[in-house]
């Protein structure tokens, strides 16, 4: 993070020229600071500065329980908030080994998935933003207000949700909650065409993200990219796939992998993992177990000494919550392996020797959620 | 390859490392003047490829500090947890940056959390926190800020 006295710097090299994107700019979609240097239109350096929204969570989380920290983890990735809890408690779960009934885990993976069909229709909303094309954001958020009104429902909240706990979820569903998310399955369902309609087939768009922010399978794997980002660069890194969580062995659906490794390509593995969501949730909207909705755990949690890690697939990629006990009811040390940081660490390899044109485009194709980087 | 698999392996290639096995995955723990040659033998090696470091942080045990090294192998499907411990009032380590990049924005972070130096790195400068804060490190145990942070 620079000082504001420094926010406009003065290039020493012949030709060259500085520029300052951020930390105020639409396409940054939060507060994160680029000073990025040119030479005519082409970006030789890439310099992200972080830290304009950093709460020290880490630090915050050592004073606190294992039953309030999850609650802080809502506000690192907002988009992912369901799925960051999730993470948290699998955590806890893992390190009191506590087995959880079966309709909590059903809960779980069906707020998992709605979560990252909310997150990826805002991505695809404000990447079209980005580009120039207004209307789809109204799309998009008409779908999404559906999935937010669902969390509401059951939930009591849109955004930060709060809704796993060590040992299941809070509360039961909602009784309405079945009958809104057909409702929203169906109208998904004959509106998603319509999003490939708008953008995905529009010939403007295809031009202006096709063959830019090149990122290599090797340079992903480096730079320890996952999700959408990494998966359209050829790696096969779905942790529902590769280190199944909750209910994800049991289930059908396909790791979307793209070998393009352009900003068009991780466009297409988001638009068919929304298809994928999509599906999941259909196979279990209908096959919620009765039951109770959370396993009985002790009103104090005290893991036992030693280290444990969990990770889960946020819409970002993978989320690592590492955790040292010392066996007393708050963590020793935590640590967040958040995946918008390693993706955004990413985004100098991608553009530099590109247009600064494109750049906004490359940038849109990361899906950046600033909260989740800085922590 | 499985733990033990794993230990073996390892056993063969690193001497003097020492291994630990309580917890999810193996643990070695090598010290801060071999880490380096042993990172580019996990690294490189054709039975290990640990090609991709997942997560890498610091933990203060107040006596000493203790880099945490995840590692994943995107071909073998393996894991490994890598320790080195450091002095406490002078850490220094060699960076990894050259090996896996992400090491260089992780560094970053734990140069300015925890005051680890890291030697080599390409940009070793605060990534997050504001100028002027080097020489505090807020994820040390004995940090005190009475201005910015509030006691639970």
């Amino acid at each position: 993070m620079y000082s504001t006295t420094e926010i406009v710097k003065q290039s020493t090299a012949e030709g060259e020229m500085v520029i300052n994107i951020g930390p105020q700019h639409p396409a940054t979609h939060g507060v994160l600071h680029f000073v990025i240097t040119l030479n005519g239109e082409t970006i030789k350096k890439v310099e992200p500065h972080l830290g304009y929204i950093h709460r020290s969570i880490e630090k915050m989380c050592e004073s606190l329980s294992y039953r309030q920290f999850v609650y802080v983890t809502s506000r690192m990735d907002y988009l992912s908030s369901h799925i960051n809890n999730h993470a948290c408690c699998l955590v806890t779960e893992q390190a009191l080994q506590i087995e959880l009934p079966a309709r909590a885990l059903v809960i779980r993976v069906l707020m998992d998935e709605l979560t990252r069909l909310a997150s990826h229709m805002l991505w695809w909303a404000s990447m079209a933003m980005d580009i120039g094309a207004l209307t789809p954001f109204f799309h998009a958020f008409r779908e999404r207000e559906m999935i937010t009104d669902i969390f509401e429902d059951t939930c009591g909240t849109r955004l930060t949700m709060n809704y796993m706990v060590p040992g299941g979820v809070l509360m039961d569903l909602h009784p309405d909650f079945q009958k809104k998310v057909h409702a929203f399955i169906n109208q998904f369902k004959t509106k998603l065409p319509e999003y490939d309609e708008l953008v995905t087939d529009n010939i403007i768009f295809q031009n202006r993200t096709k063959g830019i922010g090149y990122l290599s399978r090797e340079s992903a794997i480096s730079y320890g990219c996952t999700g959408p980002v990494a998966r359209a660069s050829g790696v096969s890194c779905d942790v529902r796939k590769h280190f199944p969580y909750a209910i994800y062995d049991k289930l059908d659906f396909k790791e979307i992998i793209d070998t393009g490794c352009d900003s068009w390509a991780r466009y297409k593995v988001r638009m068919q993992e929304m298809r994928q969501s999509l599906h999941i949730i259909e196979q279990l909207i209908d096959n919620i177990p009765e039951g109770d909705f959370q396993a009985k755990t002790k009103a104090v949690l005290k893991p036992p000494k030693g280290e444990f890690y969990s990770k889960v697939e946020t819409a970002r990629g993978e989320l690592g919550v590492y955790i040292v006990s010392e066996g007393a009811t708050t963590p020793y040390r935590i640590k967040f392996r958040s995946p918008g940081f390693s993706n955004l660490s990413a985004l100098e390899h991608m553009a530099v020797g590109g247009k600064i044109g494109d750049f906004v485009a490359v940038m849109g194709s990361i899906d950046l959620v600033i909260p989740d980087i800085d922590r | 390859m499985t733990k033990e698999e794993l230990k073996i392996t390892l056993t063969g290639l690193l001497p003097a490392a020492t291994f630990e096995e309580s917890g999810q995955w193996l643990n070695v723990k090598v010290s801060s003047s071999e880490w380096f040659n042993s990172a580019g033998l996990l690294r490189n090696q054709n039975t290990l490829q640990f090609d991709f470091l997942f997560c890498e942080t610091c933990v203060d045990w107040k006596t000493r500090l203790t880099m945490v090294y995840f590692l994943r192998s995107t071909v073998l499907g393996h894991e490994l947890v890598v320790k080195v411990d450091l002095d406490r009032d002078n850490p220094e380590i060699e960076s990894v940056a050259s090996i896996w990049r992400t090491a260089e924005f992780n560094e970053r972070e734990v140069y300015e959390m925890f005051g680890v130096k890291f030697l080599n790195h390409p940009d070793l400068r605060l990534l997050i926190l504001p100028d002027g804060w080097e020489g505090r490190n807020p994820l040390r145990k004995d940090f005190e800020d009475p201005v910015n942070m509030v006691k639970l």
